[in-house]
């Protein structure tokens, strides 16, 4: 142990494995687990967290034990904070409008905030390529597969 | 044998001519290929966004319809590699090392045409293969008990998980964390709801498509938002003309065609080793047996027949254990298990009795398929390479439109959406952390059948782990197992020395920004 102790990404990917098996085997033992004749519905749960834990410290182990320098860093190069935001922010639109506003402001949103997100976008490509979605996504959606969302709520509803 | 695998051939084409399945054959490697070429989505993508459009569809047609997605974009893959130098499709990787000097020495044209060549005669002797292997695969797996079952799983589990690429000991985590997921909903046999805290919506367990659409839709567009290059597409005027290769340019591919097409569907019957190992291993050994071994990487054309023609066996070859074990071999084979699983069909060996038409009608679609893309891939190239250039910021928009709609769709249920995010969400987090999220889907899809013999077989032998060992042909399966992770040790203790030659190939591969991988 004459090297520095230092964080390695893998730290991260065994904890997390780790954390993972013993919230399934914590939650399974609470179900009932039976014996191997007649398992309960715990069993299976409980044995895939006990192995997911031991992964977990033979991921972290090994990189341990090897002596290359991993990447330390969690987080990419160029952290796209505001793409990321856009990307699941769209979605996130999509249901809350889809609930109270109906499927053309719903479609419209999702793919304009998503598109948004992507550094080269300019803002009247954006609204362009979003119309035309939204057209072609109610088409398709609506009057060909019938999906029962209606299409702006409080008028066609 | 042969003459009733001739008749029941004869019946798969009547089924998969019929108009209505013809026409989603059609269109599924229409935009199989379309997707192959766009960079920047791929065929899982795919497939999972295509999912809950299939729910209301025959189950026929649904399966040709995804499985022509699949080998569709096979052959648009190609045509990025070569004329892009952009692996976005892993399978076609390697082609990128011939394909693309060759187009920069204008000859990107001969190139393709070899392409479309190769893939012809590999899918070709995949899909033969399938016809007299199938049924006698199934013949040996209608005698398997629970137990063999559960050890024939655990090899397509382990294989599945260690043969793909990146670490085998994430690639095992996360087919543990798929079981575990797979298991969240209301217990088959005892009516318990497991792992749902209290949250209704979780009682029918986490539907495929929520899955799939969060880890290879979601956490994949944000893996690759504003991190994509700019297409260079200047080397890619490629016209009709060009694809007919000179006479020596064939006579120089056809035998590693042959060889290719060899190699491929010997990996297919791995499992776990899909058509991404088998254009490695295909190239690797093409390059061995060259008598001009310094040519490869500066545009020799064997460098381009022999890694496509074992991609396109390998691919239809992957059918095999996925059709008549029920067992998928990777990711995509995972997707078609479920939907047919949606479809209310129980995927197994029993599967070629009781639903002749699907299995039948889908070796048959095979090639209607396959000559369908040689007819759209060879007079409308032109068409093609005019896509190379549709720019990202276009593309998953649209995609993430498609993912929303779809997720509402398949339930009409807006809170599997908010879970898909969720799932996206946490995806990322473990693409970051290296872990591969394909395999989760393999053990998701195969939990609850895992689940299930396991605790029929303990029931049986009256909770005696020893009948795993004392049953022959189980046995048989768990050694492999144990030669599996013995020969995954064995490669990571003696690691600096073996990879060299595989890390060789891959080390000058150019560097893709996408990280979807299917095999």
């Amino acid at each position: 142990m004459a090297a520095q102790f230092r964080m390695k990404r893998d730290y991260y990917a065994g904890a997390l494995m780790m954390l993972i098996g013993l919230g399934a085997a914590a939650e399974g033992g609470t179900y009932h687990i039976g014996t191997l004749v007649r398992m309960g519905p715990g069993f299976f749960p409980v044995a895939l967290g006990v192995i997911l834990v031991c992964l977990g410290i033979i991921i972290a182990g090994t990189a341990f034990a090897s002596r290359e320098g991993g990447d330390e860093r969690f987080l990419p190069a160029h952290p796209q904070w505001f793409g990321w935001l856009c990307l699941i922010g769209g979605p996130i639109l999509f249901i809350i409008l889809g609930v109270y506003a109906g499927m053309i402001p719903a479609i419209f949103a999702c793919v304009f905030v998503c598109a948004l997100g992507d550094k080269t976008a300019t803002l009247k490509g954006t609204l362009i390529m979003s119309a035309g979605v939204t057209v072609f996504g109610v088409i398709l959606f609506s009057y060909l597969l019938g999906v029962p969302l209606p299409l702006l709520r409080g008028i066609t509803s | 044998m042969i003459e009733t695998a001739l008749q029941d051939l004869w019946f798969g084409f009547g089924v998969a001519l019929e108009p209505h399945n013809l026409m989603y054959c059609f269109l599924g490697v229409l935009v199989g290929n379309l997707v192959g070429v766009l960079p920047g989505m791929g065929p899982v993508a795919t497939i999972s966004i295509l999912l809950p459009l299939t729910f209301g569809m025959k189950p026929v047609a649904a399966i040709l319809m995804l499985a022509g997605v699949y080998y569709g974009a096979q052959y648009g893959g190609a045509i990025c590699s070569i004329l892009l130098n952009l692996p976005t499709h892993p399978p076609h990787a390697v082609t990128c090392l011939d394909g693309f000097p060759l187009t920069k020495q204008g000859k990107g044209g001969t190139a393709l045409g070899i392409t479309v060549i190769a893939s012809f005669m590999g899918a070709s002797f995949g899909i033969t293969e399938m016809i007299f292997l199938a049924p006698f695969l199934v013949k040996v797996a209608l005698q398997f008990g629970p137990a063999e079952v559960c050890s024939l799983m655990l090899v397509g589990l382990l294989a599945g998980s260690t043969l793909a690429r990146g670490s085998p000991l994430k690639g095992i985590a996360m087919t543990v964390l798929g079981l575990l997921i797979g298991i969240v909903g209301t217990d088959i046999e005892t009516g318990t709801t497991r792992f749902t805290f209290g949250i209704l919506e979780l009682d029918d367990g986490v539907e495929i498509v929520t899955l799939a659409l969060g880890l290879f839709g979601i956490a994949e567009f944000m893996n690759s938002m504003n991190q994509t290059a700019a297409v260079d597409t200047k080397y890619s005027k490629v016209g009709f003309r060009d694809m007919f290769p000179s006479r020596a340019d064939l006579k120089r591919a056809f035998f590693p065609m042959v060889r290719g097409t060899l190699l491929g569907s010997m990996c297919a019957l791995i499992p776990g080793t899909g058509p991404t190992i088998a254009s490695f291993v295909s190239y690797a050994t093409e390059k061995k047996i060259s008598r001009t071994p310094e040519r490869f990487g500066h545009g020799a054309i064997e460098g381009v027949a022999c890694p496509e023609a074992s991609t396109h066996s390998s691919v239809q070859g992957d059918f095999i254990p996925t059709m008549s074990l029920g067992i998928p071999g990777d990711v995509t084979m995972a997707l078609l298990l479920g939907a047919l699983i949606i479809q209310g069909i129980v995927p197994g060996p029993q599967l070629i009795s009781e639903h002749p038409d699907i299995f039948w009608g889908l070796i048959a679609s095979f090639w209607i398929g396959n000559i369908l893309l040689v007819i759209l891939n060879v007079p409308m190239i032109g068409l093609w390479v005019k896509l190379l250039s549709i720019p990202y910021r276009y593309l998953y928009p649209s995609a993430m439109f498609f993912i929303c709609i779809g997720v509402y769709a398949a339930n009409n249920d807006m809170f599997q959406v908010g879970e898909t995010v969720a799932i996206g969400i946490f995806g990322y987090v473990l693409l970051r952390l290296d872990f591969h999220p394909a395999p989760i889907l393999l053990g998701f899809v195969l939990g609850p059948r895992f689940e299930e013999n396991f605790r029929r077989a303990m029931l049986i032998s009256r909770g005696d782990l020893k009948v795993f060992i004392e049953r022959p042909i189980s046995a048989a399966f768990l050694t492999l197992c144990v030669l599996l992770i013995a020969g995954q040790i064995y490669v990571w203790l003696r690691r600096p020395k073996s990879v060299a030659g595989a890390g060789e190939i891959e080390a000058k591969l150019p560097a893709s920004p996408y990280t979807e991988l299917s095999g």
